[in-house]
């Protein structure tokens, strides 16, 4: 029977929680990481490692690595830098993506590393340089208020060299060269301010691509929600039907190419759930309209859901986890039917990933 | 040999590492040159390119000090971690 496991970054430490098949019963340990604030936990199928992203404001950003599902932890920072005297610095890494025999880690400020050891040696793969506007991104005043990074990473899955960064208030980027070039991939999005370049000054915040069609790409973008149909080179608008605009956490279906969910927050200084009502939404015709999935979760309930803060198993009625800024971890076993509560009491969370384990 | 004490949130990072040890070393760079030699990735922790970290202070003999302070036999060296966070 496979097991199914739930990686939550927050801000005081990694945990992990535990089910089988059924997802009733959950088993929870942790914390990890020393307590540092994790940004982002991932699974990597190939060799079964768990990796996350870290920083400590005393002692700076690091990988972690577990090779035996969390029993032991090391870290390293080896090549985590843009050397000593680049204009660059690195204060975190804030996204990860495992695959293809490799680790890639998007850091703030926004650069792209890899590693080809499992997490023990890092380099520098790319900072974009060539994008358009790329000498304003480090810019203090250019640098929105959560600070300016590459939080965002999309790896293809039958294509190593191939793969999607997101820089935070600029937009999202494809490389199908293994991160010696890359192109803009915001034709179609909207921004409500005005831009510099066209191609670039987009704000997506979460970038996902469907399992079941690796052309059809959704995003949550700080403008609205969108679709495309051919990988990225072109967006269409779909928020119609949504309470509001803005939001962060975003999740594929893993089976059905037009299902796709959000949980859209108040666009304002708040970023908290419309009202109170906290709700997933979904979406079964590819943005066509939206359904609200609120059995079992709460009301008068103020809270925010980052952006990498849901995730969806891949069983045949895949499961959802939803991860709050106040440390609740809701779950849906029914594709988002119906919800309930799985962990409360943690520190606020920043990210949700799942693994099902044969 | 100095008296390294260092701060309670580095010897988890690293096995074995305690809070209390000696080290030969003429400088606070070379006491952490040190520690990084048999605790890899010990000077990422401390440090952030050539300088100390921002939230990160040593004082030798309670004196404030920086990576090119000299150790003179028997000194203490102490690594403090801002107090921050909540």
């Amino acid at each position: 029977m496979s097991r199914v496991l739930v990686m939550i970054g927050t801000r005081k430490g990694a945990f992990l929680l535990e089910s089988d098949e059924a997802r009733r019963d959950w088993e929870l340990r942790g914390p990890y990481c020393e307590g540092w604030p994790v940004y982002h936990v991932v699974h990597d199928a190939d060799n079964g490692a768990i990796y996350a992203a870290a920083a400590s404001a005393w002692h700076g950003a690091a990988v972690w690595r577990s090779l035996d599902l969390g029993e032991t932890w090391e870290h390293s920072s080896e090549g985590l830098t843009y050397g000593e005297d680049a204009p660059l610095r690195l204060s975190k890494v804030s996204g990860l993506a495992a695959g293809h025999g490799r680790v890639l880690a998007g850091a703030e400020a926004a650069g792209v590393f890899e590693s080809r050891d499992g997490g023990v040696t890092w380099r520098l793969l790319s900072t974009l340089d060539d994008q358009p506007g790329r000498e304003d991104w480090n810019v203090a005043s250019n640098q929105p208020p959560g600070h300016l990074g590459m939080p965002g990473l999309l790896q293809h899955p039958d294509d190593p060299d191939r793969f999607w960064v997101v820089v935070q208030g600029f937009g999202a980027f494809e490389t199908t060269d293994g991160g010696a070039t890359w192109t803009p991939r915001n034709r179609g999005l909207r921004a409500d301010w005005p831009l510099e370049h066209e191609e670039v000054g987009f704000c997506v915040h979460k970038l996902v691509m469907s399992p079941a069609d690796h052309e059809r790409l959704y995003q949550q973008n700080h403008c609205g929600m969108h679709r495309s149909d051919d990988a990225g080179r072109s967006w269409t608008e779909i928020t119609e039907g949504l309470p509001s605009d803005f939001g962060f956490a975003a999740a594929a279906h893993p089976h059905d190419r037009d299902a796709f969910y959000v949980v859209p927050l108040d666009g304002g200084h708040g970023r908290v759930v419309p009202d109170g009502r906290m709700a997933v939404w979904r979406t079964r015709d590819a943005g066509g309209s939206w359904e609200q999935l609120t059995r079992g979760l709460p009301e008068s309930a103020y809270v925010g859901v980052l952006r990498e803060g849901m995730a969806i198993d891949s069983l045949p009625a895949p499961g959802l986890y939803v991860g709050t800024s106040t440390g609740q971890l809701f779950a849906s076993a029914d594709e988002g039917d119906s919800w309930r509560e799985i962990a409360g009491y943690l520190p606020g969370i920043s990210s949700v990933e799942v693994a099902v384990l044969d | 040999m100095a008296d390294v004490h260092l701060p309670p949130t580095l010897p988890p990072l690293f096995p074995g590492l305690p809070r209390h040890l000696d080290v030969a070393a003429a400088s606070v760079r070379e006491a952490i040159d040190s520690l990084d030699a048999r605790w890899p990735g010990l000077r990422d922790r401390v440090c952030e390119g050539a300088e100390l970290r921002r939230h990160i202070r040593v004082f030798v003999d309670g004196e404030r000090a920086g990576l090119d302070t000299p150790l003179p036999a028997g000194a203490r060296l102490d690594v403090i971690a801002a107090i921050s966070g909540g």
